[in-house]
């Protein structure tokens, strides 16, 4: 039986400093340092000692991979929500707690918008010499420089990686056509000058590998990292990178909640009638990027073709199926699975019929509907530097110049749950016994990772607590106990007799 | 699959024939849409950077993840 999709997102923003220094990296410490000692008034920093991101699912290394640095030395806390907020590279990165199911993810990404536009506010006021700091959340600087939005779900040790790879391939290729942030025109060699206006993900375009360990080049569709953060013998933490930072939440949710559901699949060995799997996953991957009728065939291994909306259609089958005889419990919450399912086919039912009516759902048609009119009120042609202007100033955070924001879109969770996401952890996942334990002794937990916290209690050493488990330390396991330890010394006794 | 596409065409159906039943209410709803994407394009116009090719020559970012 599948187990538990914990699940998270790990964002980088783009940060652009207006009338001061444009060095990225000293501002994104700008921004989170105003935010740390500003407005959370935290310091608790990150733990390394579990950091290995060179590790290859695949058990192995190629010679010639590049594995990601760990940079100890920048900017790096840990908030009392549980979640992760730093310096990554040159971008201010903001990574959920571990959430119980994707409307929580949902719920806790929202948040790290309203952190990052706290952030800027705070910068901004502690600015002395007039600069500003402007935060996107989008994936590309329309010059070729692209960051990431990272997912990652937990999945089962015993699930093999070759299973993992050639189930989710499909997936990953085609979830595009709802998850897509939209982007106007292109930014790689891979169009070969041809002229293109309108592409339905951000990120598309650099994927050139099928399988592989790198981020920052020659990216993967399946990237095997293999850095459980859990117990390596039970558990293994899908890194997943194709996607786009969504801001419709519909888009962020079902992103979410149909690779969880698609995840339990390959873990219960389910498949359909028909293998699906692509010839060329990366070609594949570009082409449906370009194509807003969904109608352009993608050649199957098998020597038959689909169209990415037929793609969708079958995984969608085979979950209601999967659903209907093994139950949801996957998903964290029932019903949470049951509006993934139930939203998953409205969307597909509308891009089928007429995508356009899906501007109040997804970013890539909100953004087009948005570009569509602009162009038309003003008689502008593709190529036209005002549309790429709309494009980035979609995503800007400001509240006062985003153009997302000014869009009607659905919500599916409420302001006032997004802003508690804020600062309070997740119940049901470890993230609460971290985010508790950070808001009860700040000054005693010292530094925090995804799978321990370190105490000074004042007398040597310092103590670790492990958290090999995602599902343990939740507010039903470890409430009471918190609830009822004066100190930090206290609960480490109870912890360790 | 059958058993989804025969649904899938159910809602198709039914979709047609509320068009077919209701013209008068959706192309009320398709002119206050384009009023409201009308008046959301004024606030643009308003909102919008300046210079559009400026602004978006110097948005450069460095490669991250």
């Amino acid at each position: 039986m599948a187990i538990q999709k914990v699940c998270g997102i790990e964002t980088e923003y783009g940060i652009q400093v207006v009338n001061g220094d444009p060095n990225p990296i000293a501002a994104s410490s700008v921004l989170i340092n105003a935010y740390a000692h500003d407005v959370a008034r935290q310091q608790t920093g990150w733990d390394f000692e579990d950091e290995a991101p060179g590790n290859d699912a695949r058990g192995f290394a190629r010679e010639d991979s590049m594995p990601p640095q760990v940079e100890t030395h920048l900017v790096n806390t840990v908030l009392t929500n549980g979640a992760r907020y730093y310096v990554d590279h040159a971008h201010p990165e903001y990574s959920t707690p571990e959430c119980s199911d994707a409307l929580e993810c949902l719920r806790y990404d929202r948040a790290g918008e309203l952190i990052l536009i706290r952030s800027m506010e705070a910068a901004d006021l502690a600015s002395r010499d007039g600069s500003r700091l402007v935060i996107y959340k989008n994936n590309s600087d329309g010059k070729g420089n692209s960051y990431g939005a990272h997912e990652n779900y937990l999945m089962d040790r015993a699930a093999p990686f070759a299973r993992i790879v050639s189930g989710v391939t499909s997936h990953f290729v085609t979830r595009q056509i709802f998850a897509g942030a939209g982007k106007v025109g292109a930014e790689t060699a891979i169009h070969d000058g041809t002229k293109v206006d309108f592409q339905l993900s951000q990120r598309a375009e650099f994927f050139e590998e099928q399988v592989g360990l790198e981020t920052t080049l020659k990216r993967p569709i399946v990237n095997t990292r293999d850095e459980p953060h859990a117990d390596p013998h039970r558990y293994r933490r899908l890194h997943v990178i194709v996607g786009d930072a969504n801001l419709a939440e519909v888009a962020t949710f079902l992103k979410v909640g149909t690779t969880s559901l698609v995840l339990a699949m390959i873990e219960d060995d389910i498949s359909g009638s028909r293998n699906l799997v692509l010839a060329d996953p990366v070609t594949a991957m570009h082409d449906v990027a370009l194509d807003r009728t969904f109608a352009r065939p993608l050649l199957m291994a098998d020597g038959s073709t689909a169209t990415a909306l037929a793609i969708q259609w079958e995984l969608y089958s085979l979950a209601r199926k999967y659903a209907d005889d093994r139950g949801l419990e996957c998903m964290g919450a029932e019903p949470v699975g049951e509006t993934v399912l139930q939203r998953w086919e409205a969307v597909l039912n509308g891009l089928e019929t007429d995508p356009m009516s899906l501007a109040r759902q997804l970013d890539w048609v909100a953004k087009l509907q948005l570009i569509e009119a602009y162009r038309d009120r003003h008689g502008l042609e593709w190529g036209d530097h005002r549309l790429a202007a709309l494009d980035l100033q979609y995503h800007d955070l400001r509240p006062s110049k985003s153009l997302f924001a000014r869009l009607d879109t659905e919500r599916l969770v409420d302001e006032a749950s997004v802003a508690d996401a804020v600062t309070e952890p997740p119940r049901g996942t470890r993230a609460w016994f971290r985010g508790e334990c950070l808001k009860r002794w700040p000054h005693a937990v010292v530094t925090a990772n995804w799978d321990s916290l370190v105490f000074d209690l004042g007398t040597d050493p310092l103590r670790r607590v492990p958290m090999m488990d995602p599902l343990k330390g939740t507010a039903d396991h470890v409430e009471e106990l918190l609830a009822s330890c004066a100190s930090p010394t206290e609960l480490l006794d109870r912890l360790s007799s | 699959m059958a058993e989804r596409e025969q649904k899938k065409k159910t809602t198709t159906t039914e979709r047609v024939d509320e068009v077919v039943d209701d013209v008068p209410a959706a192309s009320a709803t398709g002119e206050k849409l384009k009023a409201e994407l009308d008046d959301l394009l004024d606030e643009i116009d308003e909102v919008l950077e300046d210079n559009a090719e400026e602004f978006v020559r110097n948005y450069v970012q460095k490669g991250g993840e």
